[in-house]
């Protein structure tokens, strides 16, 4: 376990880097998306809840590995067929942002949806009493109101997304899941690689959630 | 009745949830300085008829003309009114992430009617006027029923409103903190300000108002001054209905 742990340690922590790279990568497109969609799903208007239905079904109904296949190696088939060879080619990291910010970001509007919903609708109103315009309302009244509710879900969100980076090792991007199959293949030391690895998991993920847990509870300070 | 002093002109206003109407026909004015109370049994219509005279719901059909802005017509802008009458609800709704502070200085400084400093220093003359002055930094959540409902008063005015609209103000409160509420009230009245009242409080009808309405049905039944409505009614539904919460 040492020898491999001083052989391929630096190797697997650079994995892991990565793995946090993609995430980050991920998470943050997945905020904006999730913020998007899901205050398109609020608003009094039919087409935008139907476009924000749309996405979120869309995305919740296929599965990350088939949506992972679709965009690193469908979507360029399709442009390069319709524009000449190699029109459109995505690296392995570009892939795997889009994909996991749309996967995330479904989700991400569902929460946000629940969240604002969660509000009572005479702080809207009363907002809007007053001469404050709809976004200025949602903005300095129900959202940050509604994120005070939302920041568990989030948090579990994360840390879901944070897993499912090693799924997008079958598109070839070089995180923790796809280095440890060749440091398997060069070893042979198969108990020990996975049981490091799922020890690395293990550790980032449990840091990552007591942290989020301490930052809620800050937040949530002094209020009722 | 000179034509400019016409602060609130409803005529002919209609309003449907869906299949429901609610509000039939119903048509008033009210005046600079009047205080209207509005009395009726539950689910006549009064609240929705409030909340009409500001849009919060839509108008269905009939004429709403606030300050001179015609608020049925689609192409006037409603905030603008809406920064010139104050509305007061029955569950406070003060905003749960902001302090009392924050509360009365957000609409000011983010309509830039103020700044920062103005809407701290006109706030805290609001806040002395309703007994708060020592509560700016609380949360609501850290107030009492009464004392929120005078901070949302004093949010209200803290917009420098000409009307201000009170929807059941003291219908969710303790019995002990009405008195408390209905006082800002009455010196609010006193000093002239136009109010449109939606309550069950048939003794604050009597002593402060200078119009009683009495609504059920989506009509107005009968309005008069309170002596009128309140002590010789004419309508057999005013009569009823005065006979069983007095």
């Amino acid at each position: 376990m040492i020898r491999i742990i001083t052989t391929y340690g630096g190797l697997l922590l650079t994995a892991m880097g990565q793995t946090l790279l993609l995430a980050l990568c991920g998470l943050f497109f997945a905020c904006i998306l999730g913020l998007i969609f899901g205050l398109l799903s609020v608003l009094k208007n039919r087409a935008c809840n139907i476009i924000s239905i749309i996405f979120v079904d869309a995305i919740r109904g296929v599965p990350m590995i088939v949506l992972a296949f679709y965009i690193y190696f469908g979507m360029p088939a399709l442009f390069n067929g319709l524009m000449g060879y190699n029109a459109v080619t995505l690296t392995a990291l570009q892939a795997g942002t889009i994909c996991l910010s749309l996967n995330c970001g479904a989700y991400m509007a569902e929460i946000i949806r629940a969240g604002i919903q969660s509000v009572d609708k005479g702080q809207m109103e009363a907002a809007r009493s007053l001469g404050l315009p709809y976004w200025k309302a949602m903005y300095r009244v129900v959202l940050p109101q509604a994120i005070r509710t939302m920041i568990p879900s989030i948090i579990n969100q994360f840390i879901i997304t944070l897993k499912d980076t090693s799924i997008l090792s079958v598109i070839g991007f070089p995180e923790l899941v796809n280095t440890a199959k060749n440091v398997v293949a060069n070893s042979f030391k198969i108990f020990e690689v996975w049981t490091l690895v799922a020890l690395m998991y293990l550790v980032v993920i449990t840091v990552l959630s007591r942290v989020a847990k301490i930052l809620e509870r800050r937040l949530n300070r002094g209020r009722e | 009745m000179a034509e400019n002093n016409v602060k609130i002109h409803v005529s002919h206003l209609k309003k449907s949830f869906g299949n429901l109407e609610v509000l039939k026909d119903v048509s008033v004015d009210v005046t600079q300085g009047e205080v209207v109370v509005v009395l009726g049994p539950s689910g006549s219509g009064k609240s929705t008829f409030l909340r009409c005279l500001n849009r919060l719901e839509t108008i269905t059909d009939g004429q709403v003309i606030v300050d001179g802005y015609d608020i049925t017509d689609k192409k006037t802008d409603i905030n603008k009114v809406r920064e010139n009458i104050g509305m007061v609800f029955q569950h406070f709704n003060l905003f749960n992430n902001l302090n009392v502070m924050g509360n009365m200085i957000l609409a000011p400084t983010e309509l830039k009617k103020a700044t920062k400093a103005e809407a701290t220093e006109n706030a805290l003359k609001l806040l002395k006027r309703v007994g708060l002055l020592d509560k700016a930094e609380a949360y609501p959540s850290q107030l009492s029923g009464g004392q929120k409902q005078r901070v949302a008063i004093a949010r209200a005015l803290a917009m420098n409103p000409d009307i201000l609209l009170f929807d059941e103000p003291t219908s969710a409160l303790d019995p002990e903190m009405v008195g408390e509420v209905l006082q800002v009230m009455k010196q609010l009245a006193s000093e002239g300000m136009t109010m449109v009242v939606v309550t069950h409080e048939i003794g604050f009808a009597r002593e402060v108002a200078s119009r009683v309405i009495f609504m059920e049905g989506g009509y107005i039944v009968e309005e008069g001054t309170p002596e009128e409505v309140l002590d010789h009614p004419k309508e057999a539904r005013t009569i009823d209905f005065l006979s069983k919460v007095l």
